[in-house]
């Protein structure tokens, strides 16, 4: 059986259920916008943009994992959530989809309730919980920050996948009969090869910043408030 | 970096869609994908008439049919969902060149194929007429929260940044004897990607510094000093697309 890339394109979810998906995600965001005025500070700012463009760079590789029509790419709501918080981090997704869809008709803009709820928001939430948890768990350690980043990477594109599945089930145009569970389990498997990926691109990615910048991580900035923050960012000679 | 910050889509052009601004065409293009994806997918003329509106805008745009279908074919991911819902679908079968094929499937793929391909058309056609820079004056225009908009800036200005200092990197590892072909050159991007990120947060965070030092307070001047948004008749003019789709849809709901 075959899945899809995962921006919902117009027509694929009736239009009420999208409605009703696009109110949700619409308070949700406003909430975000709320909460995130406060995060977003000068150092936040260009962190923020630099999270955005990354993840719209890295959602433009859209790799094959079968070769029949089994299309994914990388969500990054795990990466926005450790570096950015989980406000602004969700904000960062729903800017980069809001501006796909805008701009080159990657998934449609009727539809941008559905993606921005399954990758801005469940994508972002799932991350940010198990960050939370699992910081508090894990050793202080690069390697407990990397697993932290692979694991929450991983479960969180694995729930942006079900929360295509549970649309599809209350306004999926076409009645698959009893093939909900295979489109279910056809999803889970997918996207836990790209949450492989996804995990690793995020752990080494926050692993490095968080060895050279600590301060640039919101995830351990809210940890240790003021401890061990460095004045004066030694940087610069590099080029 | 500095001028000529335009996308890989747009079209340089002055034809009067070029000349619209941006948040009538953004305007119109939602109302439209909201009226295609509205109408029930049995009224197969109204697709047709959906067609012609791109159609014309596309001509009145100066934008090729060839450009147009080429850039389209980003939906292919969807195209073959859309030909494995006949299989797959539930319920009344018709056999058709002997196979059997689920009735609501084919609607189903029928539905996805029209409404998808409408809306990656009008999106095209939006980002074949207007800049990126237009275009994040044309959300903050329409009250798009300001952390939003800029978010978006930030995000396309560092765009640029991040493919610069990628392509530095790449200099850099193939002038010490690293030969990348094909799926190799993965490693050494997958090795070297925190890396990238750091150094382009790094050039980002002195592009930030230095456009703060020059008075920037979380808008570009162009959103405010207001001039050039759009004046009534403008939106009239562009209000005809969607206005004429919401009739199109409006008759097929009641027909079907």
């Amino acid at each position: 059986m075959e899945t899809l890339a995962m921006h919902i394109s117009n027509g694929i979810i009736n239009g009420p259920v999208a409605a009703v998906f696009a109110a949700f995600a619409l308070a949700v965001l406003t909430l975000c916008v709320l909460r995130g005025r406060r995060d977003l500070d000068d150092r936040l700012a260009p962190m923020a943009g630099l999270v955005a463009a990354f993840i719209f760079a890295v959602q433009m590789l859209n790799f094959p994992i079968f070769t029949a029509g089994v299309s994914g790419h990388l969500l990054g709501g795990a990466l926005a959530a450790l570096l950015v918080g989980p406000w602004v981090g969700a904000l960062c997704v729903a800017v980069v989809l809001v501006v796909q869809a805008l701009v080159f008709g990657d998934g449609g803009v009727a539809m941008l309730g559905l993606n921005i709820t399954n990758m801005a928001i469940l994508g972002t939430a799932a991350a940010y919980l198990l960050i939370a948890l699992l910081l508090r768990v894990l050793p202080r350690t690069p390697a407990g920050l990397g697993v932290t980043a692979f694991v929450s990477a991983l479960v969180s594109v694995l729930v942006a996948s079900q929360g295509f599945v549970l649309q599809y089930w209350l306004g999926g145009t076409t009645d698959l009969g009893g093939n909900l569970a295979g489109l279910a389990g056809t999803m889970a498997g997918v996207h836990l090869l790209i949450g492989i990926g996804e995990g690793l691109v995020t752990a080494t990615t926050v692993v490095t910043v968080a060895k050279v910048r600590p301060d640039l991580v919101y995830a351990l900035r809210a940890r240790k408030p003021a401890a061990l923050a460095p004045a004066v960012p030694v940087t610069g000679g590099v080029r | 970096m500095g001028a000529g910050h335009a996308h890989v889509l747009y079209r340089e052009s002055t034809s009067p869609v070029h000349r619209l601004p941006p948040e009538v065409k953004i305007a119109a293009m939602v109302v439209f994908t909201v009226a295609v994806v509205a109408t029930p997918r049995e009224a197969y003329w109204a697709f047709g008439g959906y067609a012609l509106l791109v159609a014309a805008v596309a001509a009145l745009a100066r934008v090729g049919p060839r450009w147009l279908v080429s850039r389209a074919l980003i939906e292919l991911p969807f195209v073959l969902f859309a030909f494995a819902l006949p299989f797959l679908g539930a319920g009344e079968r018709i056999e058709v060149a002997g196979l059997s094929l689920s009735v609501d499937g084919l609607l189903g793929g029928w539905n996805i194929l029209a409404k998808g391909t409408l809306g990656v058309l009008a999106s095209l056609l939006l980002a074949a007429t207007t800049t990126t820079r237009d275009l994040i004056i044309g959300l903050d225009r329409l009250r798009c929260p300001q952390i939003l908009t800029q978010i978006a800036t930030f995000m396309l200005r560092y765009l640029d940044v991040l493919v610069g200092e990628a392509r530095r990197m790449r200099v850099a590892r193939v002038s010490r004897g690293d030969d990348p072909r094909f799926l190799w050159q993965l490693r050494g991007f997958a090795a070297g990607v925190g890396a990238l990120f750091l150094r382009a947060f790094e050039r980002g965070e002195r592009v930030y510094l230095a456009m703060v030092s020059r008075g920037y307070s979380g808008r570009m001047p162009a959103v405010w000093q207001g001039a050039g948004a759009a004046t009534a008749g403008q939106w009239a003019v562009a209000a005809t697309v969607p206005v004429a789709a919401v009739a199109i849809a409006a008759v097929a709901v009641v027909l079907t």
